[in-house]
């Protein structure tokens, strides 16, 4: 299956906008993606092995965390992980 | 400093949008390719604040869809540069709240001011560092296509 890389996270995957993966689940897909990349684990994941609170990831137009399996959820070869850092901001609140 | 490239047209557009959602703040993503000198910023995507509840100061951008704007950013040979929002009533400089909020390093960060209805000055700011822990805005020049 294909993961779409986003742009802050290119460097750490060797340039690349999508890497293809294996693995049975999301779980693996994103293992097999940090192994043949080991400089994206620290920014996908906390040192307890949990995804970062601001890294988002998709399952097609799934959001993983709301799956009944979450990263347990089985994928298949057409199936496509997008990695979506939070976006967010505003202006200071007036005293 | 750094240049961020970008058409007149896009430039016209982000500060357009934030007058048309003002008072609350506007939010959309930047589309371009890298090229030797930075990002070219060739088309610009609105997105919807999700930040309902204080959106005349807060924004924020459902990750479903930037999941479709990257989508569509890729059928066109584009990628996410950057995000832009304007700032009611307030300069536009960032806040601590953008740059806790800010994770797309390596992007650049528009900000525009909207006073009274009427967009006023539009910055850039570079968000360089490799990590959460070094990231840091660095203040960037506009560089409008064919007009510097």
């Amino acid at each position: 299956m294909k993961v779409f890389i986003p742009t802050p996270l290119r460097v750490f995957a060797g340039g690349k906008d999508k890497v293809e993966v294996g693995g049975a689940t999301i779980a693996a897909a994103l293992d097999e993606l940090t192994q043949t990349y080991p400089d994206l684990r620290k920014h996908l994941f906390t040192p307890e092995g949990k995804l970062r609170a601001f890294v988002n990831v998709y399952l097609n137009d799934e959001d993983v965390r709301y799956l009944p399996e979450k990263e347990a959820t089985a994928i298949r070869d057409s199936d496509t992980l997008s990695i979506i850092p939070s976006i967010a901001g505003g202006a200071p609140v007036r005293a | 400093m750094s240049t961020l490239r970008m058409t007149r047209a896009v430039y016209e557009e982000v500060r357009a949008h934030g007058e048309e959602t003002y008072p609350h703040e506007c939010c959309g993503a930047l589309l371009g390719t890298v090229t030797p000198e930075g990002w070219s910023i060739t088309s610009s995507a609105r997105a919807g604040n999700t930040r309902t509840d204080s959106a005349h100061n807060r924004y924020s951008i459902a990750p479903i869809e930037l999941v479709r704007i990257e989508r569509e950013a890729r059928a066109r040979g584009l990628s996410i540069g950057g995000f832009y929002h304007s700032h009611p009533d307030h300069p536009a400089q960032w806040s601590q709240t953008d740059f806790a909020e800010a994770h797309w390093l390596g992007c650049s960060y528009v900000i525009t001011a909207v006073a009274q209805g009427k967009a006023t000055v539009t910055n850039s700011f570079f968000l360089a560092g490799t990590t959460e822990e070094d990231k840091r805005f660095d203040t960037e020049r506009i560089d409008i296509a064919g007009e510097s």
